[in-house]
């Protein structure tokens, strides 16, 4: 039995990688890429914690994110066809046009 | 027959004020409707005139069948405790002045038929004619002096406007001025004197009647008393042209000629002397002389005005003076007591009709030669037969001819003079042999001898010479309600406080019928051989100051009109110029320092903080709105900054 620490320290490093995705890549599909770590992050340690407290709630919990995250990143990946048809780039750093 | 008629008059003089409204609806119809009904809506004035004078002949019949007193009224307006009212007051008097006023008035409506067709201006004539006549009958059955005075003033509108009727000619609108400013000089102490007898009650009432009882019993300050008499003379002297005022009258022969017959009839001048009659309370118990001031000014007009009307050559001017004397006696006569005030009604009853018939007639035959000078005139008598023979009745009634309406009346007021009062009834006398020489002039000189003028004589229309006929039979008949020998019914009527019995002195009656012969035989002796200078110019120098009208005008012209309007008027310009619009001026430039104060302070303080607050909004706005830079990356970047840091609050890890 892998002891929980370790467990949540690797769900961390799991979501800085997504964090830092998110932040710093400047390609959309690698983003919402970035963003798919992170949600993954937050369902290692949902059934982690269910797992540690014997409680099947943290394993739905992760069951519901992952339906979540797959209609999430078809909305995504949708966004992101409509960007390149109308821009001919996925460059997010170019998609700033709501601003002042 | 007659019992019927009693109860229609009784029933009747319940709504007398049906009278006053009648030439008021009439004049309104013939304003607004008038030119669009045929005959330019002369109807109105004159159905509505036919009404009225058979309302005022059953009124009459009320009093002819002995009824009394009728009184009422309804509240008007009120000012604070004192109240006003309108409504009506018929007694004898007021009947008989109805009946006056509106059988002139009746005969002037239709006369002008004839005389005025063709006027340019013909309906807005009628409409005046009604309204001035309706001002008339408000003023006879006044209760109250407030409403009297409504009458009155209205009266001096309406005269303005019928005097100036043909206000193409300057000497017209002249004179029409005139007439309005003279009588509105006696209006002035009028309507003081009003004042002062509403305020001698403390306010308590303007009822005529309860006035005189307040007089009578001697309740009112005898001082205020006898201003307030005086200032109501003033009032008298204007309207009825008496001396100092008398001026307006004959210049007033500038309107056309049935004007002159109603004002000098039936309404404006009697006005006067139906006031100083209707107020006789306060007059006859005021200091004595107050009595005698009026005897006074009605026996310096009589004699004058009659001495006036001797060199006139203008037809209507010798008639114009004749009505200044004529109402002169009436005035002198209300010096003389109760007496004399009911002679003095007497003589207004029939110098209405007379005066009327004269005015009337002279205007047919103004209307037949086109002038007004008798030297135009002469000869008339054959192409106007029914116009001499009425205007020869008017005047033989002026002049005192038994038995016509003016020897009655006169009589009666040189009964009343020969009772201690010497002096006025020799002028009376006096005045009596001018008149009879100045009307037997005036006829000679129409109607005798040979047409001098250019024009095409003509018998006037029947409209105008069945009004001549009308009033010719109202002039034999009228003189004999007032006759001694008939019981004179006129002073069952008309008296002041206890009807008066008549006294007929045959002594009196001898002596005035032979000033009147004298003056016809004085003057027929003159005129009757024509010749083209006037025989009385050989009088020279006291020609020339008759035909100067004794310089009076002249006097008021150079001594108040002149200094008036160019000094007087200069001067009020000059200080309306200077220090009203001064003042004017500086406040309004004092508004304008305080508003570029405000001016100031609104800009530099309030405006200056409120673009400040805007400014400093707007400024940071400007700085902050560099955040929102539409890189989603970088709101994450500050969101996980923002989140660590709350972690790291609220996780106390610090």
């Amino acid at each position: 039995m892998i002891r929980l620490p370790f467990v949540l320290f690797f769900s961390a490093l799991l979501f800085s990688a997504g964090v830092y995705g998110v932040l710093a890549r400047r390609n959309a599909v690698m983003v919402l890429m970035a963003i798919e770590l992170m949600l993954n992050a937050v369902n290692v340690n949902l059934v982690a914690f269910g797992s540690d407290r014997h409680d099947v709630g943290g394993q739905m919990f992760a069951l519901f994110v992952i339906a979540v995250a797959a209609a999430e990143v078809g909305i995504g990946l949708a966004i992101v066809i409509l960007l390149y048809r109308n821009r001919e780039s996925i460059n997010v750093d170019e998609v700033n046009l709501l601003k002042w | 027959m007659v019992a019927e008629a009693t109860a229609a008059a009784s029933g009747i003089i319940r709504s007398s004020w049906v009278v006053v409204l009648l030439p008021v609806v009439s004049a309104l119809l013939t304003l607004f409707f008038g030119k669009r009904t045929p005959g330019k809506g002369a109807v109105y004035g004159i159905s509505a005139m036919g009404a009225a004078f058979v309302m005022s002949l059953l009124i009459l019949w009320h009093f002819v069948q002995g009824g009394g007193t009728y009184a009422s009224q309804v509240n008007w307006f009120s000012v604070g405790p004192f109240h006003v009212e309108a409504g009506q007051y018929i007694d004898g008097l007021a009947a008989v002045m109805l009946v006056v006023v509106t059988s002139v008035s009746l005969c002037v409506h239709v006369y002008s038929l004839g005389y005025m067709d063709g006027d340019s201006r013909f309906t807005w004539f009628y409409v005046v004619l009604s309204l001035f006549t309706a001002a008339m009958l408000n003023v006879v059955v006044a209760p109250n002096l407030i409403q009297l005075l409504v009458g009155w003033e209205i009266m001096g509108v309406c005269s303005y406007l019928l005097i100036g009727h043909w206000y193409e000619v300057k000497e017209n609108s002249n004179a029409a001025i005139k007439a309005f400013i003279t009588t509105r000089i006696g209006d002035v102490p009028f309507m003081f004197g009003v004042f002062a007898l509403i305020f001698a009650t403390g306010f308590t009432t303007s009822n005529i009647a309860q006035i005189g009882d307040l007089v009578k019993s001697h309740e009112l300050s005898n001082g205020l008393v006898a201003a307030a008499a005086l200032l109501l003379f003033g009032g008298a002297v204007g309207k009825s042209a008496q001396f100092p005022l008398h001026v307006w009258l004959p210049d007033a022969m500038a309107g056309p000629t049935p004007v002159s017959a109603l004002i000098h009839a039936a309404t404006m001048v009697a006005a006067g002397v139906y006031l100083v009659g209707r107020m006789y309370e306060v007059f006859i118990n005021a200091d004595p002389w107050v009595l005698q001031v009026i005897g006074i000014i009605g026996a310096i007009t009589m004699l004058g005005s009659a001495f006036m009307a001797l060199v006139q050559d203008d037809i209507k001017r010798v008639l114009a003076y004749s009505t200044l004397s004529q109402l002169a006696y009436m005035v002198a006569a209300m010096s003389l007591g109760p007496a004399g005030r009911n002679a003095s009604f007497f003589h207004l009853f029939t110098h209405a009709f007379f005066k009327a018939l004269l005015f009337l007639g002279a205007g047919s035959v103004i209307h037949a030669v086109h002038s007004n000078n008798m030297s135009d005139m002469g000869g008339l008598k054959n192409p106007m037969p029914v116009t001499f023979w009425t205007f020869l009745i008017g005047s033989a009634a002026l002049a005192g001819i038994v038995p016509l309406a003016g020897f009655w009346s006169k009589d009666e007021l040189l009964v009343s003079a020969s009772h201690g009062h010497e002096l006025l009834f020799v002028i009376m006398l006096a005045t009596a042999v001018l008149t009879a020489f100045y009307t037997t002039r005036m006829v000679v000189m129409t109607f005798f001898g040979t047409y001098e003028g250019h024009a095409h004589p003509h018998e006037s229309p029947p409209s105008m010479a069945g009004t001549l006929v009308f009033l010719a039979a109202a002039t034999v008949v009228v003189g004999f309600l007032g006759s001694p020998q008939l019981h004179a019914p006129f002073f069952k009527w008309v008296f002041f406080e206890e009807p008066e019995a008549i006294h007929f002195e045959a002594w009196i009656a001898l002596v005035g019928t032979l000033a009147a012969l004298a003056g016809i035989g004085f003057a027929w002796t003159l005129y009757a051989p024509r010749k083209e200078r006037d025989p009385l110019r050989a009088l020279g120098p006291v020609w020339n100051l008759l035909e100067h009208r004794f310089y009076i005008d002249d006097f008021y012209m150079k001594r108040i009109v002149y200094p008036v309007r160019d000094r007087l008027s200069a001067a009020v310009y000059w200080f309306n110029q200077h220090v009203l619009d001064g003042i004017i001026n500086g406040t309004a430039m004092a508004t304008r320092g305080l508003g570029q104060v405000v001016n100031l302070f609104d800009r530099g303080v309030i405006d200056r903080a409120v673009n400040g607050v805007a400014g400093t909004a707007g400024a940071t706005g400007g700085l902050l709105k560099y955040i929102q830079s539409g890189n989603v990356q970088r709101y994450m970047a500050f969101l996980f900054v923002g989140v660590m840091v709350l972690a790291v609050v609220f996780a106390k890890l610090v």
